[in-house]
This record gives structure tokens, C-alpha cells and sequence, in this order.
């Protein structure tokens, strides 16, 4: 191991790649680009990764939503094909009997209406909630502030717009907050304007009133168009889902196995699906990565033999003047070495940098598309030890070829 | 100092194999300088090859400065040319990435001097050839005769016991042919025992002895008339 640290050897070394500029760089692209393709690969599906998880991130992830359709078996002296309501006995006896398993219960109850403000008007959605949509839905207010339980109690008509609206609907730089528009030939204060989530929304650009407000106004009684569920940690939420809906059928006098009489999304459930999606990318992402990595080490092993060909009477004048077997092969194998490390760190660099780039262009803002594109510095140096193993194993197939030709064969070569 | 007797070499082609060398017996003492003469194919080349430890013979004694050479591996093969020999070839076989004074230095290299002293050293050879001012000057960058002149400084600088010179003068012109030889018999003057193969007859004129071969076996061993001179 001496001679690794022998200032002479690499003067050696040193000498010989760099008046071989033209292999030498062409050996460089090759575990360069290898590196480089695993770094920017596992870096991209990082940030796929990160942007899918806050896709889901502003959104209670464990949710189910809930909505009623026609039956689609005749059940206790009804025929099928009847429709129904939820109501709020509904959301009672729902909040009763899961107690443990429910952390959120918003009954809901959406139309669309044209909409207001002096000579400005549009057509949207108009939303009757309670403040805990902002829990499952986690709004993003501009101006002033969500729904609050003072609203609900006093049917208060205020309400909260999204940003188009506010555009559509008020004079540039108008102040929102405290002007009233008109839904429906009703006044209402505009209280807040949100931004709606860049990811998932199931909203748009909704109007949210009170929902004690929204039943008075459209004179809805207790019924309740649909819900959203959102379970507490560590629920079953499948099986939750199916609870739910029995008790549901139970209370409508709905057929037990009816399929069609209930709608139901669960949010978990789609999200694994995307998550699976995700996994088999990182799957492919190493393999693609690791694969290219081989495929560069075997170019440089390549490139080498091939050199060791070009070198045979360098080589063979070496001999003549004194070099041993052994000092001919550790320099070919050092060089080999020597040019996977170098080659392996500009690539870990520019596959940084381009990550770096990457970030710049599609990783800012709101609707970044891929987010913190990283690789984890292990990981790095994991692929970085492979290459060094690789490149010396392979760098000893032209350093064996270099000292099986005879120095007298070797002089021969023109 | 270089003692063969007997010496056989035969090399396979196909199922025949050459008989190349057919018992050569020779004697070189040292502060000799011998010329091997003789037309392609008599087989010149490789008693040199052998004589320098590039190849190995089959038949026969050969003791180089005392020591029989017998059953050498690559590496004491090349730890003894490192030590007694020094090579000077047809093509100058300078190392074309290497300026002259690294080509030079680069045995001192493989007999693990550092890089400070050999330098230097190689520096010093450079003068005795009249190359000081190309020191840093690439192959590519010299003239025939000025590669040649790099090439026997490189021979020399280990101070080896044997220099020897395969066609030195094979790429030359009758100019540099003289300035080389000119070199060569300085070196020889100086006590170095030269062994030079040529099939010019003006080049072993000026060496003390000339061999000659035929066929693989020695017709003749004669001293020349610069050795009577002296």
C-alpha cells in the first residue's frame, strides 16, 4: 500500500492521463455519465415523490366522503331505485356510535348561484359549512379569516371567496374584507378570501356561508348533500368506511348489500395507489441508475484494454528500462482507479447541479411539480465505494493483459 | 562481463519452429566495444534480445556480469536489466508524452530514486550528451540524432555494466550516425562496456571488435583496426 502514498507514483500517473487528454476524458464521460444519470434520477424521484406527498399534505389524507345515489335492491316494502337525503340525524348517530373512530365530521351542503358585488357578477359554487373544513381542508387565507362556530350560531351572512372570485368580482386593489356582496338577492360580508389548493381540491371556486345560514336560506331543512369523514390516527379506515355506510343503510332502511344506494370515496385508498406508482419508479430508478453505472465502469475497463493495446510499447519500453510486472500494474490499476473516482465526483457535481437546475425550474412555488430534488449523502457514497470496488476489478483485466505480452513483443509493436 | 556458451534459440512457427541461434559461444569483457554484424535473419537481434534479458534461450549457458541466467521471472528479469543494462534502440523508444530529462529519469524511477535526485541526475546525462537545453522538450520536438543521443543517456543513467545498442544508427543519417557513434566511443573511452548490433560496415569500423554472424553461428571474431590503433 506504500506506493499509494508515493508522491512518484502519481507524477506517473498524473503524466500519463494528462498527455492521453482524448481517452482520458472519453473514460470520464463514460462513469460520469453513469453517476451522473443515478444522481439525477434518484434526485428526481425524490422531489416526484416530496411534491405527491404534499399533493396530499394539505389534505386530511385519512378521509372518506360520503353521498347518496338511488337503491339499487328493494328493501322493507320499498322498491329499488329510490332516492334519498343524509341529514343531520344522520351526522348524530354517526358521531355517536364512532366516537373513537371519527375526528372530523362535516356535513355539507353545495348549489351554484350568481353572484354580486355591485356591477360585477359571475356564476359559482356557494357552500354551506362548518369551520372544521379548514381542519380536513386546510384553506389558505389571502385577507381575514375562515368560518368560525360564532357564525354557525348566529346564521350569520358572511362569507368566505376564493381568490378568482375576489378578482372576477371586486375592483383591482379593492379591499375584500367587510364588503358586501349579494348571493342569491342576499347581502353577505365577505369575511376572508382563500387561495385554493394548487393540488387536490374537490371546491374550486366556492363561496363557503355558514352552514346554518346555507339551510336557512335555501330552506334545506336537516338534510345534508354530503359529508366528509376524517378518521383519528391508527383507524382502520377501510373498515371504518364499511361501518359507516351499514350504519347508514341501518338508518335509511336501505338493503345491507346494496351497492349503488351509497357513494363513497376513500381518500387512503387512492393515495396508495399513487404511492405504490411512486415505489415501482424508485424501483426503476435504481435499476436504470445502477445499470448505467455497470455499463460506464465496463466502458472505462473497455477503454483501458483498448489503451493498453495503443500503450503496448510504452509499456514494453518501461520493461526494458527496469519497470517490474508489479509496478506496471498498479499504475494501470490506479489509473483505472484513479479515473473512476474523478469521473465519479464530477458526476455526483454536475448531477448536483443539474438537480440544482432542476430545482430552479420546476421545484418553486406552489405548483412545483417535483419538490427538494435530494439525494441522501449515503446513498452517494454507497454508489461512489461500488464504483471504486468496480473500477479496480475491472482496471485489473488491461493490467493483466499489459504484463502477460513479453517485453521483447511488446518492443515489436509498431 | 558478458559470458555465452553454447547458446541455442530456436522459435515455434506453426509446427516447425526456427532454429535461430545454433550454438553461439562468445566472450565480452569489460571496456569492450563489440559489434554484432551481420544481413537480416542471421539471428543478431535476438542474441542481443537474449543478451538484455528481453527474451529467454533455450539451450546453453549465459552468465551476465558473473551470474548465470537461468529460470528468470519477469521481475528479477527486470530488476537486472534495471541494475546492469542499459537499451538503445533502432526507433529511440522515447516515451512520446515525456519531455527529454523525464525520459531520461525514468529507469531511476523503476530503480525507486526520488523524483528530486534523479532529475538532477538525469539533468547531469543530459549534459554528457549535449542535450542540457532540450531538457524539457518533447520527442516530437527533436531531431533524430538528438532522440538517439536522449535515448543513450537514458541507457546510462542507471550507470548500468553493459550498454546495449540494437541498430542505433538504423534511422540515421551518415551526419548523426557519426555524432552518435562519436557518443558511443566516448562512453566506451570512459570504461563502459558497449555492445552494439549493426549491419552498416562504417559503423562497426569504429567499434574494437566486430562478430560476425551467419545463419545463427559465428564466422568470424576479429578486432579492428581502431583496436590495434590503441
Amino acid at each position: 500500500m506504500k506506493f499509494l502514498f508515493d508522491s512518484d507514483t502519481w507524477q506517473e500517473i498524473y503524466g500519463s492521463i494528462r498527455k492521453n487528454k482524448v481517452r482520458t476524458s472519453i473514460t470520464i464521460i463514460g462513469v460520469l455519465w453513469g453517476i451522473f444519470l443515478l444522481v439525477v434520477l434518484l434526485g428526481s424521484a425524490r422531489g416526484l415523490e416530496n411534491s405527491f406527498n404534499k399533493l396530499f399534505g394539505n389534505f386530511a389524507t385519512n378521509s372518506v366522503f360520503v353521498w347518496t345515489q338511488s337503491t339499487d335492491t328493494p328493501f322493507k316494502g320499498f322498491q329499488e331505485g329510490r332516492r334519498f337525503t343524509l341529514n343531520m340525524n344522520d351526522i348524530a348517530a354517526l358521531k355517536s356510535e364512532y366516537a373513537d373512530e371519527i375526528r372530523l365530521l362535516a356535513p355539507r351542503n353545495q348549489t351554484n348561484n350568481l353572484i354580486i358585488k355591485d356591477f360585477k357578477s359571475g356564476s359559482f359554487k356557494v357552500s354551506g359549512d362548518y369551520p372544521i373544513l379548514d381542519q380536513i381542508q386546510k384553506k389558505q387565507l389571502l385577507y381575514g379569516r375562515f368560518l368560525n362556530q360564532n357564525d354557525i350560531n348566529t346564521n350569520a351572512k358572511v362569507t368566505v371567496i376564493s381568490e378568482d372570485m375576489y378578482k372576477q368580482l371586486f375592483e383591482i386593489d379593492a379591499f375584500p374584507i367587510g364588503q358586501y356582496l349579494k348571493i342569491n338577492s342576499i347581502s353577505y360580508k365577505v369575511i376572508g378570501v382563500y387561495k385554493p389548493s394548487s393540488t387536490i381540491d374537490f371546491d374550486g371556486d366556492c363561496a363557503y356561508i355558514p352552514f346554518t345560514t346555507y339551510r336557512k336560506v335555501y330552506n334545506t331543512a336537516d338534510n345534508v348533500d354530503w359529508m366528509m369523514i376524517t378518521a383519528n390516527e391508527g383507524t382502520d379506515i377501510e373498515q371504518m368506511e364499511r361501518d359507516v355506510l351499514l350504519t347508514l343503510k341501518g338508518l335509511h332502511k336501505v338493503h345491507p348489500e346494496d351497492e349503488r344506494a351509497f357513494g363513497s370515496v376513500n381518500l387512503g385508498k387512492e393515495i396508495g395507489k399513487v404511492t405504490g406508482f411512486i415505489t415501482g419508479m424508485q424501483f426503476l430508478t435504481w435499476f436504470v441508475g445502477i445499470a448505467t453505472l455497470v455499463a460506464g465502469v465496463f466502458a472505462i475497463g473497455n477503454i483501458l484494454l483498448i489503451t493498453v493495446k495503443e500503450r503496448t510499447k510504452e509499456i514494453g519500453i518501461r520493461r526494458a528500462i527496469g519497470a517490474t510486472p508489479k509496478s506496471i500494474r498498479q499504475q494501470i490499476v490506479l489509473e483505472s482507479v484513479f479515473l473512476t473516482t474523478v469521473a465519479g465526483m464530477l458526476g455526483v457535481v454536475l448531477g448536483s447541479f443539474v438537480l440544482f437546475v432542476i430545482d430552479m425550474a420546476f421545484g418553486q412555488g406552489e405548483d412545483a411539480t417535483l419538490i427538494n430534488p435530494t439525494v441522501n449523502i449515503p446513498i452517494i457514497l454507497i454508489a461512489f465505494v461500488t464504483l471504486v470496488v468496480l473500477g479496480t476489478l475491472i482496471g485489473l483485466i488491461p493490467a493483466h493483459m499489459a504484463t502477460v505480452v513479453k517485453p521483447i513483443e511488446a518492443l515489436r509493436e509498431e | 562481463m558478458i559470458k555465452i556458451e553454447d547458446l541455442h534459440k530456436s522459435y515455434p512457427i506453426g509446427k516447425d519452429s526456427l532454429h535461430v541461434l545454433k550454438g553461439i559461444d562468445l566472450h565480452i569483457k569489460e571496456g569492450e566495444f563489440v559489434s554484432i554484424m551481420g544481413s537480416s535473419g542471421s539471428g543478431k537481434s535476438t542474441l542481443l534480445n537474449i543478451v538484455g534479458l528481453l527474451d529467454i534461450h533455450d539451450r546453453g549457458n549465459y552468465y551476465l556480469n558473473g551470474q548465470l541466467i537461468k529460470n528468470l521471472n519477469e521481475k528479477k528479469a527486470a530488476i537486472l536489466r534495471n541494475k546492469f543494462l542499459g537499451f538503445v534502440f533502432q526507433s529511440f523508444n522515447l516515451i512520446a508524452y515525456k519531455t527529454a530529462l523525464e525520459n531520461v529519469a525514468l529507469p531511476l524511477y523503476y530503480k525507486g530514486m526520488a523524483r528530486k535526485e534523479r532529475l538532477k541526475i538525469a539533468l547531469d546525462y543530459l549534459e554528457k550528451v549535449g542535450l542540457k537545453e532540450w531538457a524539457n522538450h518533447l520527442p516530437s520536438e527533436l531531431s533524430g540524432g538528438q532522440k538517439q543521443r536522449v535515448a543513450i543517456a537514458r541507457a546510462l543513467v542507471t550507470n548500468p555494466k553493459v550498454v546495449l545498442a540494437d541498430e542505433p544508427t538504423g534511422a540515421l543519417d551518415s551526419t548523426t550516425t557519426d555524432s552518435v557513434m562519436d557518443l558511443l566511443k566516448a562512453i566506451n573511452d570512459e570504461g563502459m562496456t558497449v555492445f552494439v548490433i549493426t549491419h552498416e560496415e562504417e559503423v562497426a569500423a569504429q567499434t574494437k571488435r566486430i562478430v560476425r554472424l551467419k545463419d545463427g553461428v559465428i564466422i568470424s571474431d576479429a578486432l579492428t583496426k581502431v583496436a590495434k590503433a590503441v
